[in-house]
């Protein structure tokens, strides 16, 4: 650490210190050697029948050097950035900042006129994936960026909202739009009762409360087999219909009948991505307008100092609960979107790493901030994605991203917080 | 009435004088086996600053934790008799009714702001309780009804009341925790006077304020005491805004009420003067001390 801090602090003073950098450069090198090592240069390979060692000096060799280089250019310019006061990338993001609604447009003309630009399946495909988690992540930043409270269950009510159109539907054959509403209603309830025993707790105590909720939920998701379909799920999910006309083949009472088109299957799929994107729009829009209002000001309030709030006559236990059940109902409405579009479910959709992403994208996003959310999740979502092709070193990749993301900007990526009310007009330069 | 509100006394089942606004009765607090506050009993009184002294852990910033709800006293009475809407048993209360519905504000000894939300922020949450009323739970607001924005445009007015008074107007988008200290001490009681309060518990508002902002302080106190009518609850070791702005003064010293009047006869009071400044003189010390004292003595001369 002190060569580190003699490396960074030496550029203010006149000059680079390169030996300090090339010894921490070096440590840093020498703890990838160790790591790579067994991770790396060995590898356990079939010979034949038979399994064998195959040595990979090379690669043990190039990651040890990316490593040393990296860490040296690492310094270098952490060194240089602290002199220009958070250089180019906090300019960068006070512009993002200063054009927020002009963004926010442009990303849902965009969202709009995909289908449009590529009508392609997979493309559509990855887009309703990656607006799901774009829902998630919205949901989620009432709960964490917005009244801090640390959410590791989250998963729990996106489980909650897709059982319940899949029992709904294959039990009673409701229509999705009769369930959507139901869905959220039923997640919210279970926020509810998620907040109760947890009133008392907050920060890391809150977080293993959470995430033993979230478990709960999932085990009895598993073992009430009568009841759920057990680890099977539940299969044969009703699909989707333009509000009661069926995407399928026929001359009478579908869809492409209707309008007097042809069928064919990317209707389905482009119906469901436009879904998806009103609902997480009006997530947005719904979260924006409540930060403006006396609860989701409790909200920020709360996560700021709750003993202040208490002296100030919040009852913190409502306002609380607010953001828990309504966190949680827009998890509902998108795990009943999930179902309806997977027409399957089971209890491996909801397991702990899908409540540890969601949270990532929020973290990664910056806490609080909306635009944050579409970032971090194109980081998490479309990335792997376009991976595909490095195979195994995509999750690899992955994990050094969010590192990178975390060293680089510890806050998140926007983390910024425009307040919900002025009294003077925005200046650029404040 | 069917069922007896046990936090609200009739008018009838107690005698007080008109101008009592808070009472303080045989309030002990227990920590296990300490005692933080032992038998204290005081009366503030309306439109006056009452100031709570004495030295450090005598058990002040318990009393106000007493009647702002943080702690339930185990043995005691807490009345406020509110200007507006009659009498109040606090100790009875749940903690943030006590500022909800009996209108106590209060401040505290390490500043607590909302540091991330702007100064303006800061004030409009506040005033919460209103903002929620007038917007049905937020329901109004959320349908974007006329009735919210109209209470919204209040609560600014009033925020910018008090942004105008200590000066802050100007930094009203700022960031609360980016004000220097003075102005976030200032901010903090500007929050608290947004609830419209009964009566203002400060704790040590002067601490860390340099000379002249002690001043500015004291002409606020002074104004929300004589313009706002609003009576002051104040622990401060600042004597300097004490002395000058206390109508009356209570000076506890391990738990207990050592002394009790106007600040003359605080200054005064050879108690007091023990409590803050040790024995005068060395009539307490054991006979063997007085005795090597004086021989010490002897040999010197």
């Amino acid at each position: 650490m002190a060569d580190m801090k003699n490396a960074v602090a030496a550029p203010g003073q006149g000059g680079f210190d390169v030996g300090a950098a090339l010894k921490e450069s070096g440590k840093a090198a020498f703890v990838a050697g160790l790591l790579g090592l067994p991770l790396l240069a060995l590898k356990a390979d079939n010979f034949g029948s038979k399994l064998g060692l195959v040595y990979r000096w090379d690669a043990l060799f190039i990651a040890i050097a990316a490593v040393f280089v990296g860490r040296f250019l690492m310094i270098l310019l952490s060194g240089r950035q602290k002199k220009s006061e958070g250089g180019v990338f906090a300019a960068f993001g006070k512009g993002i900042h200063n054009n927020m609604a002009l963004i926010g447009l442009a990303g849902l003309a965009i969202g709009v006129l995909l289908p449009v630009v590529y009508p392609d399946r997979y493309v559509i495909y990855i887009a309703t994936t990656f607006m799901i988690y774009v829902m998630l992540g919205w949901g989620l930043n009432i709960v964490v960026g917005l009244a801090g409270l640390l959410d590791l269950g989250y998963v729990a009510f996106y489980a909650v909202g897709a059982y319940s159109y899949a029992m709904i539907a294959t039990q009673f054959g409701w229509s999705f739009w009769v369930v959507l509403p139901l869905a959220g209603v039923f997640a919210a309830f279970f926020g509810v009762i998620l907040g109760f025993p947890v009133l008392r707790l907050r920060g890391d105590y809150l977080a293993i409360v959470t995430l033993g909720f979230g478990e709960i939920i999932r085990v009895i998701l598993i073992n009430w087999t009568d009841f759920t379909g057990g680890p099977n799920g539940i299969s044969g999910i009703p699909p989707i219909t333009f509000f009661g006309l069926p995407f399928k083949n026929g001359d009478h009472g579908t869809f492409a009948s209707f309008f007097g088109i042809d069928h064919s299957p990317v209707q389905r799929i482009i119906f469901l991505y436009f879904v998806i994107l009103v609902l997480a729009t009006l997530t947005n829009l719904f979260t924006q307008r409540m930060r403006k209002l006396p609860v989701g000001r409790a909200w920020e309030a709360l996560r700021e100092d709750e003993i202040a709030c208490r002296s100030l006559g919040i009852n913190p236990t409502n306002i609380k609960l607010s953001a828990f059940a309504l966190g949680a109902m827009f998890g509902g409405f998108a795990g009943s979107f999930f179902s309806v579009r997977a027409g399957f479910v089971s209890p491996e959709s909801f397991t702990f790493i899908e409540s540890a992403v969601i949270l990532a994208i929020v973290v990664l996003g910056g806490m609080g901030s909306q635009l944050g959310v579409v970032i971090a999740a194109f980081f998490v979502v479309i990335l792997p994605e376009v991976f595909r092709e490095f195979e195994e070193y995509r999750m690899l990749l992955f994990g050094l991203a969010m590192m990178v993301i975390m060293v680089w900007r510890p806050n998140g990526l926007l983390s910024f917080r425009e307040p919900t009310i002025r009294l003077h007009p925005k200046k650029e330069s404040a | 009435m069917l069922f007896h509100d046990l936090t609200r006394p009739g008018n009838d089942e107690i005698k007080v004088s008109d101008d009592s606004l808070l009472e303080i009765e045989h309030v002990t607090m227990r920590f296990g086996g300490l005692v933080a506050i032992d038998d204290l009993s005081f009366t503030a009184r309306k439109k006056e600053i009452t100031a709570l002294i004495g030295p450090n852990g005598a058990g002040k910033t318990t009393v106000f934790n007493c009647i702002t709800g943080f702690y339930k006293p185990t043995v005691g009475r807490v009345m406020l008799t509110h200007p507006r809407k009659g009498r109040y048993y606090l100790e009875r209360m749940e903690g943030f009714k006590i500022a909800q519905q009996a209108d106590v504000a209060r401040t505290f000894q390490n500043i607590r702001l909302f540091p991330r939300m702007s100064v303006l922020e800061n004030l409009i949450v506040a005033q919460h309780n209103a903002l929620m009323k007038a917007s049905a739970f937020s329901l109004a607001g959320l349908l974007f009804m006329n009735r919210y924005a109209k209470a919204e445009k209040e609560a600014v007015e009033r925020a910018k009341y008090w942004l105008n008074k200590v000066g802050l107007y100007d930094r009203a988008d700022w960031d609360a925790g980016n004000l220097p200290y003075g102005d976030q001490r200032r901010l903090e009681i500007c929050r608290a006077m947004c609830i419209q309060p009964a009566v203002l518990c400060l704790d040590e508002p002067a601490a860390g304020l340099n000379p002249r902002e002690s001043l500015e302080l004291n002409e606020l106190l002074l104004g929300i005491r004589d313009q706002e009518g609003v009576g002051i609850l104040l622990i401060e070791h600042d004597m300097s805004v004490v002395m000058q702005i206390s109508d009356h003064i209570v000076v506890l010293d391990h738990g207990r009420k050592i002394s009790d009047g106007t600040p003359e006869f605080v200054r005064n009071d050879p108690t007091v003067i023990k409590a803050y400044l040790g024995e005068s003189d060395d009539e307490d010390l054991p006979q063997t001390v007085k005795n090597d004292l004086a021989r010490n003595a002897g040999k010197d001369v």
